[in-house]
């Protein structure tokens, strides 16, 4: 028996309370707003208006003199000197593609609406608001490039003239005679071109950071609303010149990140050198126009896709071409997403050869950044697709997906990308979901509903398989140290940075399931860089995997030196003792043994008493790689109202059958799922950064930007399969999986039901107003 | 900028502050009162993290000055519960259905909430949908909330210090 066997199942897999929810619930939360330190001051930005200019003239003299602000700065103040901000992944020769030289505050020309110009730095929020008002910019307006279409054959006007184009990337397609031999030879061949509007994260929490730099120490001290502090500190350390162990970042409770606060943000980095500039603690928390216009975008996409089939609903082939809105400065190195989308398009199926081409443009708007799943768009053109290539082969999409669906009999599968896919269920979650659903009483009830009533009634699915844990460079990476105070109690030190994930709970789960304590008697800390060892942050669905696997083992470990050790003060042999509730006993005999206390006092103030080689201390730091990719794999199907006068859709029910392997936490994992699934409902139907010609952001606040409310999400439901993946506890990633397979499930569904009436749509969001011009259109 | 001399109770202590005119009722609650479990999820009304009880109504604390609330009883989240850290009814039922993740937006829902339960103890789902739809939470897709809000509405109430009956003349415990 492995130490590890006998408690299986006792804290992991259990739906614990979450330790994080008292202090969140009673208002005792510690959010970045609520750093308050002595002398403080408060940063507001001025930022341009318009989307693409010249800067010819800043005048601060007024806001300087205005009684309570304390500094003016502008990019001659600022920018020299600062070191690089680029993601640390990203240093040496690894620089991503597209990369567009991002300055700290826009020094000659501003290429957005939002482009931060200067900082005023005051006694208040409200007086460093006054004195933005007084700063006055003048501007050489210029004809900004807002169609990320005519971006590409834009010549004269571009948003980075030094870089000569647009094109931020380009990915052209190698000729394949043998993928136009399919074409041409093919029973069908469906081409549509679909689009996947611009939308974007919405943490409830802006963004925002307190930066204060202490000169006698010589030490920089950020507190940060971030999912990943390990990061931010080096970038803090680059952008100052602070030496790394000289910058501490600590991210306390995060309200929400969705990717936001992965990498560290511009407006971020430039609140961090204005302190380190004026001296001062600093505090900026982002407002909620800033966060909808200079955070960062998401999902501004066009992609054609053209599928080969036989005659049979047999998927042989596809070709891909991509269009990617980056914006003028991707977040983070962000932007470039083609390769990835291509890479997993296939999914879940048999699908023979891909083909794609792929572009990535600069345009005068907010630069695009990671939003759950930034690859996402393969999920949403393949499942949308699916749906278009039955309707035009009269198959039903079940069935067309049951046909090509990869098998569990057939794995390892190497897709036509050559991506190997292997411990996943997709086709046992695609029959456990249209079974809770009831897929075939709905199409009978559809029918019923439209030929008597001319109710339009639909149903939709989304199946995908998920790349979790990704594990290059420093992201498959995490080190836990477990450690045993002398009282027994434990504390963990991880490099995460929980934002709603619940880390603290879960870890602890992992801890007391496998050191054998009681779960009361673990706490986590996290998000601190003085505390924790180096790790890669929370996001790209990797804490269960990664950071769970190094907990799982550096418990592991500590468990072998507190057997070793009470077996020494029981004079009995290792394998016959067990380890529960925090003592370790001789198994069969409970009253033979001793506390975790008592070990942990010997191993701490009497070495005397240790047995001969063992080391003082009960703790151990463990690092853990992970495999390449994690898979997990999950399908959505819901069923919605389609308002034939209103234009209106109303989602009646939504299924989620997923497979996430070992759960450590199944509500939380359920909590996640429904998160991204309302982000997803809301991506679909209501929410839509809308930009004019000119540049100019419509969508600025909470009653133009819809995020969904209790009204619009409904009830969800779950299935569960779980396989383990070879990962040390049998988990897989999770955390984006819910906004992935729903934006196709929900467009699916109303396109289903407007299918009815022979009515099309092709493009998100589908506002009421879409809806009624595709009915109109029939 | 001229200051103005408020009288407010607080979670049941009186304070005396002065304030500028246009300092908004959320800004002085959080920063005067240093009652920072009051957050500000979009400062223009939408999103409701900012809600607190005013002489027994639910408002957005961002849209009112505190100029305004001169007088007022006033309920934050701090507010809610025992003393000794005991969690009210509501923010029971929160925890126990997962209604919160990232608790950003929580104590806006705990408020709302517990007002809703006093106004109407007894809510149907739509009802209970409908009265949360004024708060927004962008990590649980509203499931453990509108079952929290359920859960709370079929607590028992007397040992509860949320769930004192109808609601006094100053709506207030």
């Amino acid at each position: 028996m492995t130490a590890t066997e006998h408690t299986a199942g006792r804290f992991v897999g259990q739906s614990i309370k979450r330790r994080e929810d008292p202090r969140l619930l009673t208002g005792a939360g510690s959010y970045v707003d609520d750093v308050v330190l002595p002398g403080m001051l408060h940063a507001s930005f001025v930022r341009s208006d318009l989307a693409r200019a010249r800067i010819t003239r800043i005048d601060v003299e007024a806001a300087r003199a205005l009684p309570g602000v304390h500094a003016v700065l502008i990019a001659a103040d600022l920018n020299p000197g600062a070191g690089s901000r680029q993601p640390s992944m990203f240093q040496g020769d690894a620089v991503p593609s597209p990369c567009a030289p991002v300055p700290l505050l826009a020094d000659a020309d501003v290429r957005f609406v939002g482009d931060p110009v200067a900082i005023v730095i005051a006694q208040s929020r409200y007086l460093a608001e006054d004195g933005c008002e007084l700063v006055e910019v003048e501007y050489d307006e210029l004809p900004p490039i807002i169609d990320a279409e005519l971006a590409i054959t834009e010549t004269e006007h571009l948003v980075h003239p030094e870089l000569g184009s647009n094109v931020a990337m380009s990915v052209p397609t190698p000729a394949d005679p043998t993928l136009d031999e399919i074409f041409a030879s093919a029973a069908h061949v469906v081409r549509e071109t679909l689009v996947q509007h611009r939308h974007t994260n919405v943490p409830m929490e802006t963004r925002g950071v307190v930066a204060g730099y202490e000169p006698a120490s010589g030490e920089l001290e950020v507190s940060l609303s971030t999912q990943n502090p390990h990061e931010a500190r080096q970038v803090c350390s680059r952008l100052t010149g602070v030496p790394e162990h000289r910058v501490r970042v600590v991210g306390a409770d995060v309200g929400g990140g969705f990717g936001q606060k992965f990498f560290l943000g511009r407006d971020e980095q430039i609140v961090v050198a204005a302190a380190v500039k004026i001296g001062r603690v600093l505090k900026w928390i982002e407002d909620r126009r800033e966060n909808l216009i200079a955070s960062n975008h998401a999902r501004a996409d066009r992609i054609t896709v053209e599928m080969a089939v036989d005659a049979e609903g047999h998927l042989l082939a596809a070709r891909l071409d991509h269009l990617e809105d980056c914006g003028a400065y991707p977040v983070g190195g962000t932007g470039g997403v083609g390769p990835f989308v291509a890479m997993l398009f296939p999914g879940p199926y048999r699908l023979g050869r891909l083909g794609f081409v792929s572009t990535a443009v600069w345009t005068n708007t907010c630069g695009r950044g990671a939003y759950r799943g930034p690859w996402m768009l393969e999920t949403v053109a393949r499942e949308e697709m699916l749906d278009l290539v039955a309707r035009a082969i009269g198959m039903d999409p079940l069935e067309l997906r049951r046909r090509n669906v990869i098998r569990a009999d057939e794995l390892p599968f190497t897709t036509a990308m050559g991506m190997e896919l292997d411990h996943i269920t997709p086709a046992e979650t695609l029959e456990q979901a249209v079974e809770i659903i009831g897929y075939d009483a709905f199409r009978a009830e559809q029918r019923v509903a439209f030929e008597q009533r001319g109710t339009l009634l639909g149903i939709g699915i989304g199946l995908y398989v998920e790349p979790t844990s990704m594990g290059s460079g420093s992201l498959g990476v995490e080190t836990a140290t477990v450690r045993v105070q002398p009282s027994g109690t434990v504390t963990v030190m991880l490099g995460t940075g929980s934002h709603g994930q619940g880390v603290e709970t879960t870890m602890a789960q992992v801890v007391a399931e496998h050191l054998g304590v009681a779960i009361d008697d673990v706490v986590v800390v996290q998000g601190d860089t003085a505390s924790s060892p180096f790790g890669g942050g929370t996001g790209g669905s990797r804490t269960a995997v990664v950071a769970g696997g190094a907990t799982r083992e550096a418990s592991i470990e500590v468990r072998h030196k507190a057997v070793e050790i009470a077996a020494h003060l029981l004079e009995a042999a290792p394998e016959d003792l067990e380890v529960e509730d925090g003592r370790v006993f001789v198994r069969g005999t409970p009253t033979r043994g001793v506390e975790m206390s008592e070990i942990a006092r010997v191993a701490y103030n009497s070495p005397a008493e240790l047995p001969e080689g063992v080391a003082p201390s009960l703790e151990a730091t463990v690092s853990y790689q992970a495999p390449p990719i994690t898979w997990s794999n999950a399908c959505h199907a819901c069923t919605v109202e389609v308002d034939p006068d209103t234009g209106l859709v109303k989602v009646l029910r939504y299924v989620v059958s997923e497979d996430c392997g070992v759960m450590i936490n199944p509500m939380i994992v359920e909590g996640q799922i429904a998160g991204g699934v309302a982000q997803g409902i809301g991506g679909v139907l209501y929410e839509h950064l809308v930009y004019d010609e000119y540049g100019t952001p419509l969508t600025t606040t909470f009653l133009d930007y819809l995020v969904p409310t209790a009204t619009e999400v409904p009830v969800i439901e779950y299935g569960h399969v779980e396989t383990r993946s070879p990962t040390p506890g049998g988990h897989k990633g999770m955390g984006e999986g819910g906004a992935i397979g729903s934006p196709p499930a929900v467009f699916n569904a109303v396109a289903d039901a407007l299918a009815l009436r022979g009515a099309k749509v092709t493009a998100q969001p589908l506002t009421p107003t879409r809806i009624l011009d595709a009915l109109d259109a029939t | 900028m001229t200051e103005h001399a408020i009288c407010v109770v607080v979670n049941g202590e009186q304070r005396r502050l002065r304030v500028e005119a246009r300092r908004t009722l959320a800004d002085v609650i959080r920063e005067d009162c240093a009652l920072t479990g009051t957050h500000l999820g979009c400062e223009h009304g939408v999103c409701g993290a900012c809600t607190v009880i005013v002489d027994g109504e639910a408002v957005r604390s961002c849209l009112m000055f505190a100029v305004q609330a001169d007088g007022a009883d006033i309920v934050t989240v701090e507010g809610l519960g025992g003393p000794d850290g005991t969690l009210s009814s509501v923010q029971d039922a929160f925890r126990e259905e997962h209604g919160l993740q990232c608790g950003f937006c929580t104590p806006g829902f705990v408020v709302t909430v517990t007002q809703l339960l006093r106004e109407n103890p007894d809510p149907t789902d739509d009802e209970i949908r409908e009265g949360i739809s004024g708060n927004l939470c962008r990590c649980t897709g509203y499931q453990g909330i509108v079952r929290a809000v359920r859960r709370a509405s079929e607590a028992p109430g007397p040992d509860r210090p949320d769930r004192p009956g109808p609601p006094g003349p100053e709506g207030t415990r």
